[in-house]
């Protein structure tokens, strides 16, 4: 986390960065916390909420519960108090906080009671500490109040110490997240003392309950936990600070925990265990479920309670991941060390599954353990999970009825055709025949039709065929073994076939999975309009969900163009909603936000035909990345506009300056050069001696040319600018573009020499005379600027395969470092002082015009002083006809 | 001022330009007409019979190349056009449709002077046959036995090199558009191919000048065409 030297890892600032950034945003969360109903955790928010109202801030009750006790009612009075919004449900009015009222209400201190609640149906939330979340989110500071048996991961541990299992969670992370948390203890005594005087408010009921709950072991233990907790807490805030503070001595090695969470009931158990050990070591931690792909598979079932264990560990603050694997100890080992996990935590198994199959339940955790050797394997005791399924026979998916159908119909068959042949056939193929039967069936259906076709031949054939006749009784003890075979055939083939039809199925579905998203992915690289993409989103997921699936993209003012609420409220809080989440579960269709890096960018809508198909964790995972996916491509396209957008407008808005500075002061200055000449010349032109006059004259002369030239590059520059240089490319010698070049700087040269050296071999360039015979122009005048009076400019020319070269060489005061891209743009000037007269676009000109003919331009120091201005073009061949007229030119005299 | 130069018929409609030459031209001993729209100029162009017209290609009544077209019809008069830069079509279809010459505003004195020499001093020399023998600085042409000396060394010139030189020593001193040469020298029905001219003219300076970068003799008018310098000395 910090470098050797013990300064904050530039990461972890960051980080901290954005933690303060994100909680100035959000409002400050104070949780007033305690061991059980009564410790008076009401009054004291309201005794706080009393003192910050007396600071001056502006406090409103969101929703206090009272439950009609006096002092409670005396506290609470003076406070605007939030009215509740009234919910019908099953002919009673509920009464719950109003989230809207709040938000548009908005005080600075809100205060909601009792974190934990659950909504009545048809809220917006389905928690209580949802609507904290995003009042918190909206800028409001919230007082709130939380039991510690209210704290999911200490949910189990509640229910072992006091019997009864509290239904009512509320996420650690949220608890975590709480910017303060105060502890209000009262000694247990005191509490039953409480309790006994009816200061503690209990429901009917619930008295009895509450009975059992309120005893002094009970409370004595809640009271620790609590305490535990907030102590937790105060290292956790003493750890951040430390890491803030770039103190890392006491920073444990990273440890990463791996909680294998299997398709048993209570694996929930086994998800709290691994949270609690998670936290106390301090690492992250990953819930792993690992799905057999030759064992047949997930039932429907099965899948949807894993997938809600799964969702439980990530409300835990836990990665959830589903891997697809043959060999489960493998899988875990394989994940578990591409992880750098260092405990993996591994429920026991049940001890009827293990005498059931004991070598095979053995071996996958002695698999596991032989497979990790740095790793910790900890095995949790399973102990309340005896109502677990005791074989996975008995759990298989369920059967279609026709698997018995045909279970029955072959058996009655083969009887139908044994009576037949009774007499013509020994009863050994009889056998023979039902064995038929039961593979066919086996082949056909599943394990329990097999199994019941078996017990059916079993039966038939011992009535129908096995002397005495149309008894149960059997004669003869070897047909037992008979009976025995049928059986284990039976057993054998279906599940063999069962096997390799759920091989068959599960790598299908892998296989629909993969060419979904591959197929997704294809066509958003191939997107280049938002409407592609959307529109690809929406086929695949469709492809996915059966249903229909609609995206609403974001406005660029940052409106979303619906008037479907959840949709807004997915986009806005960049969360799930809708069917199947916690949020407006009510809704007809699932809501996924497109997040991007920076924002959301809309929403996608999956209305599904059958609801069930967006709880299936794999398509809803599906789904998701598919969002996240179309999200980034969105953002791709879009950034791709905007930043050209953007990067247009900043340059245009620097020109803008750039040209009024410029055009202030550079065509300014010789403007009133020429003016004075000129009015001195019209006012007493008669009086001065004739050389002064042909000194002003020759002044307005070399002022006008030199604005003359400025009003050229202007225009040239805007011609660059906008687009409008129309270039016209012809073969021709370079030569002569550099001959008017020469020529038409001849003026300027003022006497100094240009060396020009082009070969004679050198071939035709494809370019527009016009253009670049400017841009020689301007590298001569470059040259010519910033080198001394007096020192020689030379302009040659090379040829390489692929390239013409142009090089126009100074001895003078060379580019200064770092600035050989710079010269290259508007308005920059190596030397301001107003001796080098110029506006500083002579050579951005010259980038423009080479950039338009693919070519390209850069400046080197020059060996001995000076620099070097090269301009490279690109070579080609020129037509047929312009190179054999070349050729063809007999040197002959013509005479 | 005398009244003894030559007419100049100026049409220009902007009246700085007109001040100008109002007052430039009179003092180099030539009489001046101005006209300020193209009606105006037509008019003068045939009542007062100028010995050489200056004309601007971007008037407010009609632009100069129906003008230079109309006055073609019945007049020789020498026309040098003036245009701003960047206009170069302009100039070639004026150029193309029977002007001289031309100018890229802004022009010095000196520059329109040299012009203005040159327009009439062809238009005098049509009057008269071709001379022989063609001499500008170290080339000498004779046109009749088509004999070609580069400082007194007889140099060899490919058929298609000399027919370009015999056209533009018609039309020496004055320019030549890439389209006009293109088509005295290959014939009326190429299509205009400058790339094959521009060749041509590459070679042609390698025989006939020092120095191909500093061409004296054969210069370019860039993106308008060629012109032989028919005022250098030998040296």
């Amino acid at each position: 986390m910090t470098d050797r030297d013990g300064r904050p890892d530039p990461d972890a600032l960051l980080a901290r960065v954005h933690d303060e950034q994100v909680r100035r945003t959000r409002g400050r969360f104070k949780l007033f916390f305690g061991a059980a109903p009564g410790v008076g955790k009401t009054v004291t928010m309201l005794e706080a909420a009393a003192a910050r109202r007396g600071e001056g801030v502006d406090v409103v009750i969101g929703i206090v519960e009272t439950h009609g006790r006096k002092d409670t009612l005396r506290l609470a009075e003076g406070f605007d108090v939030l009215s509740r919004r009234a919910f019908e449900h099953r002919g009673t009015t509920l009464h719950e906080f109003d989230i809207d009222a709040a938000l548009h209400r908005r005080p600075a201190l809100l205060l909601i009671d009792e974190l934990a609640h659950t909504n009545a149906p048809g809220s917006r939330h389905a928690k209580r500490w949802q609507d904290v979340d995003e009042v918190l989110d909206a800028g409001i500071d919230v007082y709130s109040t939380l039991n510690v048996q209210h704290v999911e991961s200490l949910n189990d541990v509640v229910a072992q110490i006091t019997g009864i299992t509290v239904r009512e969670t509320v996420p650690d992370h949220v608890i975590a997240e709480a910017d303060e948390i105060e502890l209000v203890d009262v000694s247990p005594e005191v509490l039953i003392e409480r309790l006994r005087d009816g200061k503690v408010y209990v429901p009917e009921q619930a008295a009895r309950a509450l009975e059992r709950f309120f005893r002094k072991g009970n409370l004595l233990a809640l009271r620790e936990l609590a305490l535990r907790q907030t102590a937790s807490r105060v290292d956790a805030d003493m750890r951040g600070w430390m890491r803030r503070s770039g103190i890392r001595d006491t920073w444990a090695a990273t440890e990463r925990v791996l909680v294998c969470v299997g398709r048993g009931e209570r694996q929930d158990r086994l998800v709290r265990r691994g949270k609690r050990l998670a936290e106390a070591l301090d690492a992250e931690w990953i819930a792993l479920n690992v799905e057999p792909v030759v064992a047949g598979g997930f039932s429907d079932d099965e899948r949807a309670i894993v997938g809600e264990h799964l969702r439980l560990a990530e409300s835990l603050g836990a990665r959830a991941v589903t891997l697809m694997g043959d060999h489960i100890a493998t899988a875990i080992a394989d994940f578990a060390s591409a992880n750098n996990v260092t405990r993996i935590v591994v429920g026991q198994p049940h001890r009827s599954a293990a005498n059931w199959r004991p070598w095979r339940r053995h071996s996958m955790l002695d698999a596991l353990v032989q497979r990790t050797a740095n790793v910790d394997v900890l095995v949790v005791s399973d102990a309340h999970d005896d109502d677990a399924p005791a074989s996975p026979l008995l759990r298989a998916t369920p059967v279609p009825p026709v698997g018995y159908a045909w279970a029955v119909g072959a058996v009655g068959v083969v009887t139908a055709i044994g009576l037949l042949l009774r007499d013509r056939i020994s009863t050994t193929d009889i056998a023979m025949l039902y064995i038929l039967g039961i593979a066919i069936v086996g082949s056909r259906a599943r394990y329990r039709p097999a199994l019941l076709a078996s017990v059916l031949a079993i039966l038939a054939f011992d009535v129908c065929f096995v002397p005495p006749f149309y008894t149960l009784a059997v004669s003869d003890g070897n047909y037992v073994l008979t009976f025995l075979m049928m059986l284990v055939v039976a057993v054998l083939v279906s599940r063999l076939t069962s096997t390799l039809r759920s091989q068959a199925d599960a790598a299908q579905a892998r296989e629909r999975r993969t060419a979904a998203a591959y197929a997704l992915s294809a066509d958003l690289s191939a997107a280049r309009e938002p409407a592609d993409i959307v529109q690809a989103i929406e086929r695949h997921s469709v492809s996915v969900v059966a249903g229909s699936a609609t995206v609403t993209l974001r406005h660029p003012d940052g409106s979303l163009p619906t008037d479907d609420g959840v949709a807004r409220w997915a986009s806005e809080h960049r969360q799930l909603a809708g069917l199947g989440t916690q949020t407006l579960p009510a809704s007809p269709a699932l809501y996924i936000p497109l997040v991007a890096s920076e924002s959301s960018l809309g929403v996608l809508r999956v209305a599904p035909t059958d609801p069930r198909a967006v709880s299936d964790p794999t398509r809803r995972q599906l789904l998701e990345s598919f969002a996240s996916q179309a999200a980034i491509a969105l953002e791709r396209v879009v950034l791709a506009t905007g930043t050209q957008q953007a990067r247009v407008e900043i340059e245009a808005e620097r020109l803008r300056t750039s040209l009024l500075s410029s055009l202030s002061h550079d065509l300014r200055t010789p403007l009133g050069a020429i003016e004075g000449a000129a009015s001195s010349l019209a006012d007493s032109g008669d009086l001065l001696p004739p050389a002064a006059r042909r000194d002003l004259a020759e002044a307005i002369v070399e002022e006008s040319r030199r604005m003359t030239r400025m009003v050229g590059n202007l225009l040239d520059m805007i011609r660059v600018e906008t687009g409008a240089l129309s270039v016209h490319q012809e073969w021709q010698p370079l030569e002569e573009v550099v001959s008017v070049a020469l020529l038409r700087i001849d003026e300027r040269l003022a006497g100094r020499t240009v060396t020009v050296d082009l070969p004679l071999t050198l071939p035709l360039v494809r370019i527009d005379g016009i253009l670049i015979e400017q841009v020689l122009i301007n590298l001569l005048e470059n040259a010519i600027k910033y080198s001394p009076a007096g020192t020689p400019i030379e302009l040659s020319a090379s040829a390489t395969r692929d390239e013409v070269i142009i090089a126009v060489s100074d001895r003078g005061i060379g580019i200064p470092e770092g600035q050989a891209q710079a010269i290259f743009d508007k308005f920059h000037r190596v030397d301001h002082s107003p001796s080098t007269p110029g506006v500083g676009l002579g050579l951005t000109i010259c980038r423009g015009i080479v950039l338009a003919h693919a070519g390209r331009i850069w400046a080197e120091h020059r060996a001995g002083g000076g620099s070097v201005l090269r301009v490279a073009l690109p070579a080609g061949e020129p037509p047929e006809h312009i190179s054999r007229m070349t050729d063809a030119l007999p040197d002959g005299n013509p005479a | 001022m005398t009244s003894t130069g030559p007419l100049v018929l100026l049409i220009e409609d902007e009246p700085q330009m007109r001040r100008f030459l109002r007052s430039a031209l009179p003092a180099h001993e030539y009489r001046l007409v101005e006209a300020a729209t193209m009606q105006d100029g037509l008019m003068h162009a045939a009542g007062r019979n100028p010995d050489l017209i200056l004309l601007d290609l971007g008037l407010p009544d009609g632009d100069g190349l129906d003008a230079t077209r109309r006055i073609r019809e019945w007049s020789a008069t020498p026309i040098i056009v003036l245009s701003a830069r960047g206009l170069e079509h302009d100039k070639i279809a004026a150029l193309d449709a029977g002007a001289d010459d031309y100018l890229t505003k802004p022009f010095s004195v000196g520059e329109l002077l040299a012009r203005m020499r040159v327009a009439l001093r062809h238009a005098a020399r049509a009057q008269q046959p071709q001379e022989a023998v063609f001499r500008a600085g170290t080339l000498s042409v004779d046109l009749v036995r088509r004999l070609v000396t580069v400082a007194g060394v007889e140099t060899h010139l490919s058929p298609t090199e000399y027919k370009l030189l015999a056209t533009l020593i018609r039309h020496a001193g004055m320019v030549c558009t890439q389209r006009q040469l293109v088509r005295e020298v290959w014939g009326q029905h190429v299509v205009d191919d400058t790339q094959n001219l521009r060749v041509v003219v590459a070679q042609l300076r390698r025989k006939i000048e020092v120095d191909t970068a500093r061409p004296k003799l054969l210069q370019t008018e860039p993106g308008v065409g060629y012109r032989l310098r028919d005022d250098v000395d030998a040296d």
